[in-house]
């Protein structure tokens, strides 16, 4: 019963949403403001079609409802109603439905807020949404189907992943990446929908920023807590392996970062437009190869927890993005038109070329070495992988090379310069960068690309902080209060400004942290029986007891130790093994203790408590907190950045923002 | 414009080749293979100092513990005569055990034994040595193993 009607939604979705993409291409090649009504309207069912479906779908796994093939599947009598609720995106149907209602919630809101703007350009937009729409309700009715009647229902249910939900942090990684994934469909539109009209104008570019902005702080947040999850559940004490499945999140937002800043000086400008928007294509085609990869089970992976045949369909889906977004590049690119002009290349120009540059290459790096085994294994059918010394290889210089751009690039001015000019821009942060590889230099630092890493970081960190204070300080000179001057120079007016530097604060810290914990951490396995001490770094470790414990829904393998430090007690850590009920594998729970520097972390491999034994992984990792950190500031900085700000508005309506009366522009050669 | 984008066109073209070729040679050197000791015997020489990750089942009676260390030396099998020794250093792991499906991290020592670095267990269902004529399916167990990423990497060198 529940699962018929699950499919009628579904079932509705689909055709909902592509007779909303036909409407929305025909009201976009007619000019029809009736059409683009209908096609609203139909944006709307979708949405509320999808948000439906899920609600049926969350009622299902809380009531058990087992005649519900994918309850059946995941869903369990034992497990706690939190953990039933967060299952809806625990397996493949699910995830693929609660997709459905991320889409129709971007959907709604973006055509919302674009109702009666760009009426040009919307229509087009809306019809490419509800094309990938028309997707992921077809992979819903046919190849991933949540609601298959179950003609027997079995007493209960095997309840999803243990690795699920052992951790509070894969509860909230999988939203996070579903609403960056999906949220690149709606630049993928807006690019789409310029492409199709030949035409990229200022007005349009200010949503297409601010819709890739969005996606793109979603992703930032979802990546790092995917790395965090990695870090506090599967016990090898690193954040970060280069496995195919972190990559399929890292690639979009890559390409993602580099359209962020390419649309930047587009807007400035008024050059780029079409690499602008080849970038945007791309995010959207990265994530539906990242879609691929996580969720076809093509790849050995600790995170790709199903494996289906979704795999070919999704292809398909990729294949035909793939010509669909090289077919629009090649009819609409030549139309865009160039109304600036770059300066020379030491200019602040110069430099987001370079950073553009070096984005793309660390995607081809990154793809190239994720790819690269696929093509082996389905051309030669030989298994293997590229291993994590290649991507090290590749990355950290790119890595450093871009942490000094964010240092470079915005101490020099825009256009040209005199040399004198280049020279006051860029030497004295050169302090900053001296003394921030002294200060690690005394701490210990020898490694010599985390000593760079550390320099840049300094030099990057002066002139972020410079450009930070310099709108403060003239209105400090004109005889404004620090608190006045403040609140005017980076709320009020250059809000958007501010909340750049604040983001490549937070980018510049990331990768420094990033440097020093992954070269001055130090570890060690353990074979320890009760009663016996050994250290690590300037812990001091004693094994206490191994003892068993029994809660509602698991048993647990738990080791105490004992920690101090320098003769100080730090009390009892307890990494523990558990041990969940329909499953055999005991999951591994490390315990992590974080302080202001460094973490103390601790990993069960193996621990006996008839026998009073452990094999213990203890790590000592500097700085891996302030990852975490440095993104918090990156997300912030980003939502920064959208709310409008006052000191932009002027611009927008001088560059020519549409007015009722000017918006039914049509296409332009 | 147009000479710029020309200009523009060029440089990229040149960065392109350049990044292909460090590419492809970082490719080359960094490959990692999933082989099962059958395939590990065929790969000869080419298996020595190579980085591998050899799949199958844990022999019979063939594990040995050294006392007070996490060391650990066993078999693993595919099929019949598909066998290799293993000496192990890392922990292993909770699951570990006769006839369970592992795969170990490491490479071929010119000794002939397997030099493993770190020791994952399969989650596959079924842990049966194969007999005469059967053979263990090594992509499965590969796929089956839980922790297959790259780390831990050893630190603080």
């Amino acid at each position: 019963m529940t699962a018929s009607a699950g499919r009628i939604l579904i079932l509705l979705a689909l055709l909902v949403s592509a007779a909303g993409a036909m409407a929305g291409f025909a009201a976009g090649r007619s000019g029809s403001a009736a059409g683009w009504r209908v096609t609203r309207g139909l944006a709307y069912a979708f949405a509320a079609l999808m948000a439906a479906a899920n609600g049926l779908m969350v009622w299902a796994l809380l009531a058990r409802d087992f005649s519900v093939s994918y309850v059946a599947h995941v869903g369990s009598r034992s497990i706690p109603d939190w953990v039933a609720f967060v299952s809806l995106w625990s397996s493949l149907e699910g995830s693929i439905l609660f997709w459905g209602l991320v889409m129709g919630v971007y959907v709604t809101v973006a055509t919302r807020a674009n109702r009666d703007r760009h009426p040009e350009y919307m229509p087009y937009a809306c019809a490419v949404w509800l094309a990938c729409g028309t997707f992921f309700s077809f992979l819903l009715a046919g190849p991933a189907q949540p609601f298959l009647t179950v003609p027997n229902p079995p007493p209960d249910g095997p309840g999803p992943n243990p690795l699920l939900q052992n951790h509070v942090l894969m509860i909230v990684h999988p939203p996070f990446l579903y609403l960056g994934y999906v949220g690149m469909t709606i630049p993928f539109g807006l690019a789409s929908a310029a492409l199709l009209r030949g035409r990229l104008g200022q007005d349009f570019l200010r949503p297409l920023r601010n819709w890739l902005l969005l996606p793109w702080i979603f992703l930032t947040v979802a990546i790092v807590l995917g790395a965090w999850w990695a870090y506090e559940v599967l016990g090898w004490g690193g954040y970060w392996a280069w496995d195919p499945v972190e990559n399929a999140s890292f690639l979009p937002w890559l390409t993602a970062t580099a359209a962020l800043h390419s649309a930047l000086l587009t807007e400035r400008k008024g050059v780029l437009k079409g690499w602008t928007v080849t970038l945007v294509l791309a995010s959207f085609l990265l994530t539906i190869l990242g879609t691929f990869m996580t969720r076809s089970g093509v790849f050995n992976s600790v995170h790709s927890f199903t494996q289906s045949a979704i795999g070919p369909t999704i292809l398909g889906f990729l294949a035909l993005a793939l010509v669909w977004s090289v077919w629009l590049l090649a009819t609409g690119i030549d139309r865009f038109s160039t109304e600036g002009r770059l300066e020379g290349a030491a200019s602040r120009d110069g430099m987001f070329l370079a950073n553009n540059l070096l984005f793309v290459l660390f995607t081809f790096t990154v793809l190239i070495g994720t790819v690269f085994p696929l093509v082996v294994e389905a051309t030669k059918g030989v298994q293997m992988s590229v291993g994590r010394p290649y991507f090290d290889r590749m990355a950290v210089p790119i890595g450093v090379a871009l942490l000094l751009l964010m240092g470079v690039g915005p101490a020099l001015p825009w256009g040209r310069a005199t040399a004198a000019q280049m020279k006051a821009a860029l030497l004295p942060p050169l302090a900053g960068g001296l003394l921030a590889a002294a200060v690690g230099a005394a701490l210990g630092v020898r490694q010599p690309w985390t000593l760079v890493a550390l320099s840049f970081g300094g030099y990057t960190a002066q002139v972020t902080l410079r450009e930070l204070w310099r709108p403060v300080a003239r209105r400090r000179a004109l005889g404004a209060a620090l608190g006045e001057a403040v609140l005017d120079a980076q709320v009020r007016r250059g809000r958007r400004r501010a909340a750049a530097y604040v983001v490549h604060a937070g980018a510049a810290l990331a990768v420094v942290a990033i440097a020093v914990s992954s070269t001055m951490g130090t570890s060690k396995e353990l074979q320890l029986r009760e009663g016996d001490t050994a250290t690590v770094g300037a812990y001091t470790l004693t094994f206490v007891k191994a003892e068993e414990l029994r809660e509602p829904h698991r048993s647990a393998l738990v080791a105490r130790i004992h920690v101090a430090r320098g003769g100080r007690d730090l009390g009892v850590l307890t990494p523990r093994m558990n041990q969940y009920e329909s499953q055999r594998e005991p999951v591994g729970t490390p315990a992590v203790r974080t302080s202001l520097f460094e973490d103390l972390y601790l990993s069960v491999m193996n621990i006996d408590p008839g026998q009073g034994t452990l094999g213990l992984l203890a790590m000592v990792n500097p700085m891996v907190a302030w990852i975490w950190g440095a993104a918090a500031v990156m997300a912030l900085g980003g939502l920064a950045a959208l709310v409008p700000s006052r000191g932009v508005a002027p611009a927008a309506v001088r560059a020519g923002a549409p007015s009722p009366a000017s918006s039914r522009v049509p296409a332009q050669g | 414009m147009r000479r710029g984008r020309g200009f523009a066109v060029a440089a990229l073209a040149a960065a392109a080749a350049a990044f292909l070729a460090i590419t492809a040679g970082g490719i080359g050197q960094n490959l990692v293979y999933y082989w099962g000791p059958t395939e590990l015997h065929a790969a000869g020489d080419k298996a020595v100092g190579a980085s591998i990750r050899l799949g199958g089942l844990v022999a019979e009676n063939s594990i040995v513990r050294a006392p007070g260390s996490s060391a650990v030396e066993f078999d693993v099998v595919d099929r019949p005569g598909g066998r290799v020794h293993v000496k192990c250093t890392g922990v292993p792991p909770q699951l570990f055990r006769e006839r369970i499906g592992v795969v170990v991290e490491g490479t071929m020592s010119r000794a002939g034994h397997f030099e493993g670095r770190r020791l994952m267990v399969s989650h596959s269902n079924e842990y049966r040595v194969p007999g005469e004529g059967e053979a263990v399916d090594v992509k499965k167990t590969m796929r089956t193993t839980q922790g297959l990423d790259d780390g831990p990497q050893p630190k603080g060198q």
